[in-house]
């Protein structure tokens, strides 16, 4: 079981924001994300992008920020979940709070921050008659195993990055792989289109666009899917399809953890971003106040005012006293410190 | 302050005649977000999430779609010739008496 003081579920950058202020406070974090890395939004959908509402930051790449905020948070030694996602919270007798993950890892904390944003990022599924019937049976919205599909016949869909590189990669072990796009033209880095180009020239990939998966096929496994192109229907027989459409964030099991939902975020009190269940803090894009603005500039706000709230629950009794970095210096889990210069004074003669 | 007359149908087929400031910067999907009409806008008007997808339902004159916008119906679903993403629309004098319709979720 893995213990910490403050249990974040959201490792994008309200979440990694709350690793440095509960630092501050000597409260040590864990952090829950169900993507495999850090960073939230600004890494899985707009990482290229510039963000220019950053105090101090004129301009700064979304990719950048993360970095920089998993380096200022570094010295407080987070630990991480990742490419789990947050599935239960169970309350104990002590008054502690148990967080077990879809992979069943259990997390234990006093206080449990949501800086969950829009929710988990999850595959966004084709509307296709009949594919959740073969889900886990040759359906498949991301590659967990890539062994599974050795020798195998796939048939992969989507345009990006995701469907061009597993495209790539499966065509090595796979015994037939084809790759269905509703364009020609591919959205992805130049050098993944230029290898798939090769590949479809010799012959081990099968590229057909501009088409579209229209029905899944099969018994109790899947057996084909047709494909339409330029009006014309064709049945591919396959194992395996795999639709590769991109991450959508939904809200998920945190919706039925009991607390307050309005307009699809977790409505909490300004006075510190408490939930209506005591312990359980809401802080950045997945709350909901009067006024209340989704901006990563904002979520840090109320990360900090929300260790405050969580100090005093951890520490029952005990003042604390706001201390500046510049006067107080900082002290990492680590070892490390960071101090302010001193001055020197020296006479002149 | 100028402003468009616009119609929206929901999702449940009722339609909605808002009006829209021609001088916020606004885009469609911001216009429906403000009237409180089911468009999620998660990507926050980057062309990346199509969850602003609507169907065009008059000969309203709109921007030519920029090849970011092309790529993302490439890959939403439900996608129709006359879909756009509301995002990448911005609210001017040209859009007067447009009517849209929300694409399903």
């Amino acid at each position: 079981m893995i213990q910490t003081d403050i249990l974040i579920i959201g490792a994008g950058p309200t979440g990694l924001f709350t690793v440095f202020e509960a630092g501050l406070l000597k409260l040590k974090c864990h952090l829950i994300d169900a993507l495999p890395q850090p960073g939230g939004q600004c890494s899985e959908l707009y990482s290229k992008k510039p963000i220019y509402d950053i105090p101090a930051y004129p301009e700064i790449l979304a990719g950048d920020l993360t970095q920089k905020l998993l380096e200022q948070g570094k010295q407080f030694k987070p630990g991480f979940t990742l490419g789990e996602r947050a599935e239960t919270i169970v309350k104990q007798e002590d008054g502690t709070f148990v967080v077990t993950t879809n992979k069943g890892t259990i997390h234990r904390a006093p206080v449990v921050a949501i800086a969950g944003g829009l929710g988990s990022f999850e595959p966004r599924k084709p509307p296709l008659k009949n594919i959740e019937k073969y889900e886990e049976k040759g359906v498949a919205y991301f590659i967990k195993d890539p062994e599974i599909y050795r020798n195998k016949k796939v048939v992969i869909a989507g345009g990006g990055d995701s469907a061009l590189d597993w495209s790539i990669f499966l065509s090595k072990i796979g015994s037939e792989v084809t790759l269905i796009h509703r364009r020609n033209e591919f959205r992805g880095a130049l050098d993944s289109i230029e290898k798939v180009k090769e590949l479809k020239q010799a012959g081990k990939i099968n590229l057909i666009t501009p088409a579209e998966v229209t029905e899944v096929f099969g018994e109790d496994k899947l057996k084909a899917v047709a494909v339409i192109k330029q009006g014309k229907k064709q049945l591919i027989e396959t194992q395996h399809f795999i639709p590769l459409f991109g991450l959508l964030p939904k809200l998920g099991p945190l919706a039925s953890w009991g607390m307050e939902i309005e307009k699809n975020a977790l409505k909490v009190s300004t006075l510190d971003y408490q939930t209506a269940i005591p312990g359980i803090f809401a802080i950045g894009d997945v709350n909901t106040y009067p006024g209340k603005l989704k901006l990563i500039l904002c979520g840090f706000h109320e990360a900090t005012l929300m260790c405050q709230a969580a100090y005093k629950i951890i520490n029952p009794g005990k003042k604390y006293v706001l201390k500046y970095t510049t006067v107080s210096g900082i002290n990492g889990f680590d070892g490390t410190k960071k101090q302010a210069p001193k001055a020197v004074v020296q006479a002149i003669n | 302050m100028t402003a468009v007359k616009l119609f929206i149908k929901d999702r449940k087929g009722q339609t909605h005649h808002v009006e829209a400031p021609t001088d916020m910067a606004m885009n469609l999907m911001e216009v429906c977000k403000a009237y409180d009409l089911p468009v999620e806008g998660i990507c926050g008007g980057m062309a990346m999430c199509a969850s602003c997808q609507c169907y065009i339902h008059s000969e309203t004159r709109l921007p030519k779609m920029q090849e970011d916008e092309e790529a993302m119906l490439a890959e939403a679903f439900h996608v129709k010739t006359n879909s756009r993403l509301g995002c990448q629309i911005p609210i001017t004098s040209d859009l007067n008496g447009l009517e849209i319709e929300l694409a399903p979720e």
